[in-house]
């Protein structure tokens, strides 16, 4: 069945290299060299998918990133799977396994095709329009549409590929490895600059790579000739780095860019083994030669989507490059002289080109001269108006045009085919230039958006058809033009060169093309992709859309994968003539980045697993772990969670831990504390600005609690700050708090108090801090330290004294977050464990036990005392955590200070700190759950959440701390925490629960 | 991803500093003087311009030095970068 349709002679394609693959489960074969698509082509066949919306057969249509059908799912691995890879751009490798999308349950048997049938009641707009009611039905619209719709199956398993990211650098980067942008990459670095020169093909040399007519001469040698000798002189200039199948995916603002290389896509699958798949370059480029191109425009007619219609300069490619015949009996149909240059190659080839239609009443170019010496029969002033077949073009209808264009007369000549080229002129690709935030300009004699000499935003250069030069001597002589002032060069070696190219003489554009049907009963594809039709734009601007950005996305054009590549033109061609607009003020849609898809792998590069984030350990960190803790995240650091002794799940271990902390002894590593040396004859003054409370006054060796403030008036964070000497304190920040805290210091300190005299330093890491509390911890630190004097009067709470323990030098800090007797040991972190390991030995006796964040947690909210960021968050004053009494009142000023009576800050009912008792006491309530006064009163007004909640083993009842509006009044109120399947009744309390007095402090 | 040149340590990616939002909004010397209406006018007013903005950067990965900019916010192009204490240059 299937034919052999390879021509032998093929230079570019290793035909004693055969590779075998796998398309939808039946094994093919195809050559070195060859994409996907080409030896798909190869083997007759064109039906590749089937349509997003409607479910049409869809073909190859293309031979490069622009390709709206020929897109496929590459293997059924669930790790290594990947969706909507373009056909036309994966090279053929053995053991490739290719499978069609959007289909179910075959691409020859469809369901879903049935939609094609439905399709005039799926007009552009017509998910917004129907789905949207009755609201109830969304579900079953939902299982509908997530069946009939959607791009391929994402993977299942985690990717095993390895992904890179590199940095580079450069004088110059080209993108484009056409004839432009080599002779751009060469004049280059002959000039001794750094260069790159990337293209997303195997090969360099673009399109002229295979120009093999003796039409086009440079220097008197064919110029495909011409050109390989540049690029073999090319290859041997040492300053230029030539990157091949890498494709520039974002151009961003001050020349840097993004650009994906393959690396191993090409291999077969064993030789893949332990290689980098693909590496993100991320490249600063001091000047960027943009030479991407130009890419073919299809034609828009009724029904010009079946299988087998193809762009004519990609039939020339197949033909020209991978020696592949795009069918037996194969027709042209164009507007323009590219399509005469597929006919001669394919007639070289012994491919006899039916019938050329072409909508220009006359041409007389070198090339049409030669098309007619050859005998190619043209019908010259026609139009295509339909086609025929379904899975595979087979015929194809043409009429007369009208002088203006607008409609087809005379009679209806059916042609029979196997393939259709088109050609519609050419599009400058300029994404990268728009991305890069230059401007377009539109150029009505030919119908394109060309870069705006006059608004380009970095020191960039377009040259080639990507500029819009489409003729050979244009090309080359402006390329080397403009590059020698862009460059600052004197001379090139391309002054003179003598230059032989057919030249356009006739053009004519049609946007629509018009049929002998009227417009609701013809199905002209615009964007294959997406399945929009000329009819639903039409439709878009009678429903009034008249921006087009709101017509892409009403009717989805240019919305897929391609992002409209192929489509983008002929949109705006037929909004412009139904609106009476010009082109060039109607503008174009924005071009986003990436140019074309990325993989998820490519943008991650390395940072997946443990290298997704930095992850910050103490130095004792690898103690805890012997003595089974659970972990806590908290911002990057882990913290010991809690300690599993014997079998214990986590609530036997909190309790147990909370016991002992308060009945003997507990040891917890608060190294993760932020710790801020401020030093300077200025560091008092600055204290006082930054907290709410007055620190002139702390005396040398004293510990303070401090609350900071934002600038409006909410709590920032707390911590507590020790004065070490006259100009020397050392404060402490939350775990979290810790980098934005001394960044906000860092801040006023440079810009808002830069007269005072004050050097602050983090020393989080170089600290380790382990804190001992309990009714025996002044036991254990006699232990430790006999010479140390610990009575009240020497060592007093809040306090601190220098000392040593087993020799190393130890700040001890007098302090409680616990509200038991509590020192703090602050140690250089090396030799913390050591440290610490002595305070378990001298701690053995009173079963000293470590303690985790939870049951840290636990103990603080019997205190009552806050978490900022757990029981704040960002919108409670120290008056609403009824902490009044650290606001230094007598103070002129300090950080939020003023907006501390601004007329919201001063309302009576702001939501306010409270404690809450469930009637239940063994009722634990859930962080995070609301607060309302009724179930009667709707709507129900919710007055606040639980911030708060932990079963406290020390009074044996369940505690919580809360948030509520007006919380200050409200004691004894009582409120109803809704839950799912029970409400729960609480009493609004005092937010101290345990030891009223601080009796314990100084047990 | 811009490239600006830190007063301090030179060229670097846009990647190593923080912008702290518009420059030469001084914190008033007397609070308590203001009104709720001027002291709001301080704390929450700020210019979101599409053209010359002058704004804080910090080289929060570098030298975490803050200084200011002048930049095109159209184009992200950046005209002029200075110390804090020094005068913005004129447009
Ligand atoms: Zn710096």
């Amino acid at each position: 069945m299937s034919k052999n349709l390879r021509i032998n002679k093929n230079k570019f394609i290793d035909q004693t290299a055969r590779i075998s693959f796998k398309f939808n489960n039946k094994k093919l074969y195809g050559y070195k060299g060859d994409t996907l698509a080409s030896a798909l082509l190869a083997n007759d066949i064109h039906l590749v998918g089937r349509s997003f919306k409607y479910h049409r057969p869809r073909g190859i249509m293309t031979c490069g990133s622009e390709e709206p059908n020929a897109i496929v799912q590459i293997s059924n691995d669930p790790s290594f799977t990947e969706p909507n890879v373009r056909a036309t751009e994966i090279e053929l490798y053995e053991g490739l396994e290719a499978f069609s999308q959007n289909c179910w349950p075959s691409v020859n048997f469809d369901l879903g095709g049935i939609n094609n049938f439905l399709s005039p009641i799926l007009p552009a707009g017509f998910y917004y329009k129907t789905f949207m009611w009755p609201a109830s039905f969304w579900e079953k619209y939902e299982f509908f549409i997530r069946h009939s719709a959607g791009l391929g199956k994402s993977p299942t398993k985690p990717d095993q590929d390895l992904y890179d990211h590199q940095y580079a650098h450069c004088d110059v980067l080209v993108i484009g490895g056409g004839i432009s942008g080599i002779l751009s990459a060469r004049l280059s670095a002959e000039k001794g600059l750094n260069t790159i020169l990337i293209d997303d093909k195997k090969d360099l040399g673009g399109s002229t790579l295979y120009e093999n007519n003796d039409i086009f001469k440079i220097d008197n040698e064919n110029s495909n000739i011409w050109l390989k000798k540049q690029i073999e002189d090319l290859k041997k200039i040492r300053n230029l780095t030539i990157k091949n199948r890498t494709s520039v995916a974002a151009f961003h603002g001050y020349n840097y860019l993004l650009a994906r290389e393959n690396l191993t896509d090409h291999l077969s699958i064993h030789e893949r083994k332990n290689k980098i798949r693909q590496r993100l370059w991320k490249i600063r480029a001091k000047k960027v030669v943009i030479a991407t191109g130009a890419i073919e425009r299809p034609l828009i007619f009724d029904n010009n989507d079946r299988p087998g219609t193809i762009l004519s300069s990609s039939i020339k490619k197949y033909i020209d490059y991978y020696g592949v015949k795009t069918g037996e009996n194969i027709s042209l149909f164009t507007n323009n002289d590219s399509a005469y240059e597929t006919a001669i190659s394919l007639d070289k080839s012994g491919v006899k080109v039916k019938v050329i239609i072409d909508i220009r009443e006359n041409s007389n170019s070198v090339l049409s001269k030669q098309i007619e010496k050859m005998g190619i029969k043209i019908l010259r002033g026609y139009t295509v108006i339909n086609t025929g077949g379904y899975k595979r073009i087979k015929s194809f209808d043409v009429k007369k045009l009208s002088n203006d264009g607008g409609s087809v007369v005379g009679e209806k000549i059916t042609y029979k085919c196997d393939c259709l080229g088109v050609s519609g002129g050419w599009t400058p690709m300029v994404h990268l230039f728009t991305q890069s935030g230059g401007k377009l300009k539109f150029r009505n004699s030919d119908n394109v958006f060309i870069p705006d000499e006059n608004k380009i935003p970095s020191e960039q250069i377009s040259v080639g058809s990507s500029n819009g030069d489409f003729e050979l001597d244009n090309v080359v002589n402006n390329t080397v033009k403009s590059i020698k002032v862009f460059l600052g060069l004197d001379k090139t070696n391309y002054e003179q060169l003598k230059i032989e190219c057919s030249k356009e003489k006739q053009k004519r554009n049609i946007w629509l093309l018009p049929s002998d049907k009227p417009m609701f009963k013809t199905k002209p594809f615009l964007d294959f992709q997406n399945d929009s039709t000329a009819k639903d734009v039409k439709l878009a601007l009678r429903e009034g859309f008249k921006s087009i950005e709101h017509v892409k996305r009403y009717t989805t054009t240019g919305m897929g994968t391609d992002q409209g590549k192929l489509s983008n033109m002929h949109a705006l061609g037929i909004i412009a003539d139904s609106t009476g607009t010009n082109m060039g003020e109607l503008g174009t849609t924005t071009f986003r980045p990436p140019y074309t898809p990325l993989t998820f792998g490519a943008i991650v590069g390395r940072n997946v697993g443990e290298f997704f984030d930095h992850t910050r350990r103490t130095a004792i960190h690898n103690w805890h772990v012997e003595n089974k803790a659970e972990f806590e995240n908290v911002g990057q650091w882990k913290r010991p969670w809690y300690f599993l002794k014997n079998g214990e799940n986590m609530h036997q271990a909190v309790q147990r831990e909370s016991k002992a902390a308060r009945e003997s002894a507990g040891i917890l590593d608060a190294s993760t504390l932020g710790k801020i040396d401020i030093q300077g004859i200025d560091a008092s003054e600055f204290l006082n600005r930054v907290y709410t409370n007055a620190w002139s006054k702390l005396a040398i060796g004293k510990c303070r609690y401090g609350l900071m403030l934002n600038e409006d008036g909410m709590v920032y964070d707390d911590g507590v700050t020790t004065r070490l000497g006259e100009n020397h304190y050392i404060m402490t920040t939350t775990t979290g708090g810790a980098a934005s805290v001394l960044s906000k210091l860092e801040d006023y300190l440079q810009t808002e108090w830069p007269e005072l005299n004050v050097y602050l330093t983090s020393v989080t890491d170089q600290y380790s801090t382990m804190s001992i509390c309990g009714p025996n911890s002044k036991k254990i630190i006699k232990k430790l330290i006999p010479a140390l004097d610990l009575s009240d009067e020497n060592f007093p709470h809040m306090s601190f004294k220098n000392s040593i323990i087993d020799n190393v030098n130890c700040r001890i800090m007098r302090i409680s977050f616990t509200g038991e007797l509590s020192y703090e040991i602050n140690v250089q972190s090396n030799f913390a464990l050591n440290v610490w390991e002595k305070c378990m030995e001298a701690g053995k006796e009173f079963n000293i036990t470590p303690y985790g964040t939870e049951t840290m947690h636990l103990l603080r909210a019997e205190k009552g005392f806050i978490i900022t960021g757990q029981d704040t968050d960002g919108t409670l004053t120290p008056s609403d955590l009824q902490m009044d009494w650290i606001i230094g009142k007598k103070k002129y000023d300090f950080i939020g200070k003023r907006s501390l009576y601004r007329s919201d800050t001063i309302r009576d009912d702001r939501k306010q700190l409270v404690g809450l008792l469930t009637d239940d006491p063994k009722e634990v309530l859930e962080e995070g759950s609301q607060l309302i006064e009724s179930l009667e009163k709707k709507p129900i007004e919710m007055l606040g959440h639980v911030t708060s909640s932990y079963f406290s083993p020390n009074l044996n009842k369940s505690i919580a701390l809360a948030i509520v509006k007006n919380g200050k009044k409200l004691k004894g109120k009582r409120l109803i925490v809704p839950m799912e399947n029970e409400n729960i009744n609480v009493t609004i309390t005092d937010a101290v629960f345990y030891d009223k007095d601080n009796e314990r402090l100084n047990a | 991803m811009f490239l600006i040149n830190c007063p301090y340590c030179g060229e670097r990616d846009q990647s190593e500093f923080s912008c702290g939002g518009e420059a030469h909004i001084e914190r008033p010397k007397q609070p308590t003087e203001l009104s709720d209406d001027q002291w709001a006018e301080y704390l929450f007013m700020r210019k979101n311009i599409k053209g010359i903005q002058f704004e804080r950067w910090n080289h929060i990965h570098g030298c975490r030095k803050w200084f200011n900019i002048v930049r095109d916010t159209s184009n992200d192009k950046i005209h002029a970068v200075y110390k804090m204490g020094e005068r913005p240059p004129v447009k």
